[in-house]
């Protein structure tokens, strides 16, 4: 048996059939407590052939993708197309109380495992669906990748520069990992809803949708009638443009001189600046305690940012960050995944998590959790699961399938 | 009987910005009742109260009504004795409350969890700051901008021959949708226990969870992440490419032969499917740059939404690249009722919100409705929520406390 995970979510159980679009669901609710059991088809799901790759050797036990997004499930293959792996899932669903899923529109339906056939064996079970462009509407049919869910979520129009296309942000998909977290909020708002009806319902996420709304930050225009941001033009409405990231000694800097009066940020700097010898006359004129950066001209902004820049470039990252919280002054550096590690505000927070590999014969680093609770803990619980590795825990141990019908259905290609 | 989402729970925020009332707004359009408490200092330079003036627009842009839907708004300067103890009283009668102040500023102002524990036991209380309530940089007020940085955006934002790039307020997007699972995670947990509890969310730590496969990438392969520009490593073509018109791109993802012969047909040539140059992944790859230059010669000559739409039909990704004002308009926004057209709180018009909500049920739904203006519901809040009479709250007006 497995151990009970302690946590918020201890009492509840999840089955996770998701591809790359919706594994961070899961792996949210487990790391709540829940008993997320990942359901893969057999052989293994083909997200596990997705990089990078522990010591770059692409196997589909080693995708360090699918450690990050794994964690906290346990883990079982079956095949749902077949009548036996049907009957199989139909009783894992009976005391399941989400399924989450991101087959195209109607797969399900067409297997006969839509929710309105879910519903009759489970009335309180949750049906999770993450897809491309959501379960209705003209589009629901098409397909994505993160660069089409990213360009058509917002994210990439104002973001680039004006000689080459607009970009998205490097590597694994951002959409996908919005829409996974979307999947989560909406399995627990329709948890909430069954405490108080008894039932169930289908969530539907869309990674287009998931990708708009993550776009709030740069794109409030909607509506407005205003152009959006372009490419290159960080700040619209001052008569300068401002650096946003300066080189700094071994990286780069986020900085900005300017914003409205209360939020500015300047004042600080400039003290931390003159402490260390870097000013010119302007500086020492300049008004920076009612500073009227929208009007301030590029002349004048050019003799702010030229000491800056010397000043910046006269630190590390680490010294920067460092300073930053000693002056109060609002910058960051810009972080590479190796300066994380040795961030002293994560490691005072004890937010790194080892988790032991022993098929690996070693111990990986993990981002631990995304919150600390005063009650329950929220905690990384397990590593991701190998391929089928709880079968026998779970076929046998809880669906009494006996030992001969499993190998039968080993041979049938069913698990 | 199908009862509202949240129905009964009452919310009251403390927040400014982004990362709170986006937390909040979730809430709200889904139901539950979110009492904003607002002074008018917040609204000095449009730092995130409920009118216009909130948000990355700036002044007259409806940032702030959008993060606004669906809320009350109060006035109450708990800087005050009297006005704090109006805050405890009022947050006496909620379930969930929220502030995303720099860390421990409301400690010190006697809002913090053991003051509030103390007047609700059971309350659920959210903060969410840059770095998170311990650790040395606790206190560290800084934003989004600027934390998009230290959580590793900017790093894998670009192109690989340039400095990073710009990337906004990136993990200001993040940060609530931790934020709010774990709310209602905390609401589940508290309807079975009794129980309530405080939650420390930090920026930081969660917008690197959507860092996490390159982390772990430097950890066991010592490879720092860095910028691919559109490259994906098993797709071509995969960019954004050219379209007829003024700044206007489609993006393309061919991940599969299959797909590649799609392609080549849409384009009307059907014969570059098997040169050799491109017949293979690989081939597709060593001549990415060339390539490119092939589509983007025929995405020239075309509308992006024609090439989106062409393409899309012959089952290859693609998708234009948005901008606001295509948004508004895309079918498939509005066959879902993405967007919704609401009544300005003061008159004189409508403003656009995005749905708020981040799904759809399909037994429940939600619907927004208008956002409040400033101190629009002082009276429900303090005459018929806390019982204070009509000179009371005149006395409290001109003592600026309600303010």
């Amino acid at each position: 048996m497995a151990q009970k995970a302690e946590g918020m979510l201890s009492p509840y159980r999840a089955l996770d059939l998701t591809d790359e679009k919706g594994l961070l669901c899961g792996k949210i609710l487990g790391d709540m407590g829940a008993d997320v059991i990942k359901v893969e088809r057999p052989g293994g799901d083909a997200a596990r052939s997705i990089g990078p790759f522990y010591h770059d050797d692409p196997h589909p036990e080693k995708s360090l993708f699918w450690f990050a997004l794994n964690t906290s499930k346990r883990g079982i293959t079956l095949d749902i197309e077949t009548a036996d792996g049907k009957d199989i899932f139909k009783k894992l669903v009976k005391n399941a109380d989400f399924v989450i899923e991101s087959y195209s529109p109607g797969y399900l339906d067409k297997l006969g495992l839509g929710y309105s056939v879910l519903e009759k064996i489970n009335p309180g079970v949750i049906l999770v669906s993450i897809t491309p462009f959501g379960q209705t509407g003209p589009y629901k049919d098409w397909k994505t990748a993160d660069i089409v869910a990213w360009a058509m979520g917002g994210h990439m129009a104002p973001y680039g520069d004006t000689d080459r296309p607009p970009i998205r942000i490097s590597h694994h998909s951002q959409a996908y990992l919005h829409a996974g977290s979307d999947g989560a909020m909406g399995a627990m708002m329709a948890l909430y809803q069954r405490t108080l009806s008894g039932e169930g319902q289908q969530v539907d996420v869309s990674v287009f949708e998931s990708a708009v709304q993550s776009t709030i930050h740069h794109n409030p225009t909607w509506g407005s009638g205003r152009p959006s941001a372009k490419r290159g033009e960080v700040r619209m409405g001052t008569a300068h443009k401002a650096t946003q990231l300066w080189p700094c000694k071994d990286g780069w800097v986020s900085y900005s001189h300017g914003g409205p009066s209360r939020l500015s940020p300047s004042l600080p700097l400039i003290k931390w600046m003159e402490i260390e010898g870097f000013t010119n006359d302007f500086l020492k004129v300049f008004d920076w305690n009612s500073p009227d950066f929208p009007k301030t001209s590029q002349e004048d902004m050019n003799r702010i940012e030229e000491p800056t820049g010397r000043f910046f470039i006269a630190h590390t990252k680490a010294e920067l960050l460092e300073g930053a919280v000693k002056y109060q002054v609002m910058l960051y550096p810009v972080a590479t995944t190796a300066d994380m590690l040795e961030n002293p505000q994560l490691i005072a927070r004890d937010f790194w998590i080892e988790l032991e590999h022993p098929e690996l014969g070693i111990d990986i680093t993990y981002p631990g959790a995304f919150g600390t609770s005063s009650e329950m803990p929220i905690k990384i619980t397990r590593r991701a699961p190998l391929i089928g590795e709880h079968n026998q825990e779970i076929y046998e141990g809880e669906l009494g399938i006996s030992k001969d019908k499993l190998a039968l259905l080993k041979q049938a290609g069913v698990i | 009987m199908v009862k509202k989402l949240l129905e009964g729970i009452r919310v009251v925020e403390v927040t400014v910005y982004q990362t709170g009332p986006l937390t909040t707004q979730a809430l709200s359009n889904c139901g539950a009742e979110v009492i904003k408490i607002d002074t008018r200092m917040n609204m000095i330079g449009g730092g995130g109260g409920v009118g216009g003036g909130g948000g990355a627009g700036g002044s007259g842009a409806a940032g702030g009504l959008q993060k606004s839907t669906n809320k009350l708004s109060i006035t109450l300067n708990f800087a005050s004795p009297k006005g704090l103890d109006l805050a405890k009283r009022i947050i006496a009668k909620s379930d969930i409350f929220v502030e995303n102040l720099a860390g421990g500023s409301l400690i010190r102002r006697g809002l913090g969890y053991e003051d509030l524990k103390k007047i609700k036991p059971d309350i659920i209380m959210l903060s969410t700051c840059m770095q998170g309530q311990t650790g040395p940089y606790a206190t560290h007020a800084a934003s989004g901008h600027k934390l998009s940085a230290l959580s590793g955006f900017n790093q894998i934002h670009g192109w690989p021959d340039r400095p990073p790039a710009w990337v906004a307020a990136y993990t200001d997007n993040i940060a609530p949708c931790y934020n709010i699972v774990a709310l209602l995670a905390a609401l589940d947990y508290r309807r079975r226990t009794g129980k309530g509890m405080f939650l420390d969310m930090s920026q930081n730590e969660g917008g690197i969870q959507f860092m996490a496969p390159l982390v772990l990438d430097y950890v066991v392969n010592k490879r720092v992440a860095g910028r691919t520009g559109n490259k994906y490593a098993y797709a071509a073509p995969h960019n954004a490419y050219l379209c007829k018109g003024e700044d206007k791109w489609c993006a393309i993802a061919v991940f599969t032969d299959e797909e590649w012969v799609s392609f080549c047909k849409v384009i009307g040539r059907p014969a570059l499917a098997k040169n050799p140059k491109f017949a293979t992944l690989l081939a597709r790859k060593e001549n990415e740059e060339e390539l490119d230059r092939l589509v983007n010669e025929w995405t020239a000559q075309h509308e992006a939404e024609e090439v989106m739409n062409l393409m899309q039909a012959a089952g290859v990704a693609a998708g234009v690249v948005e901008k606001a004002e295509d948004q508004e308009r895309d079918p498939q926004l509005k066959a879902r009722h993405f967007f919704w057209e609401l009544d300005r709180p003061e008159g004189g018009g409508k403003f656009l919100s995005p749905a708020g909500a981040h799904f759809l049920l399909s037994k429940t739904p939600y619907e927004l409705k208008t956002a409040p203006t400033l101190g629009q519901h002082n009276d429900y809040v303090f005459k018929e929520l806390l019982g204070l009479s009509d000179e009371e709250v005149a006395g409290l007006v001109k003592e600026k406390v309600i303010d």
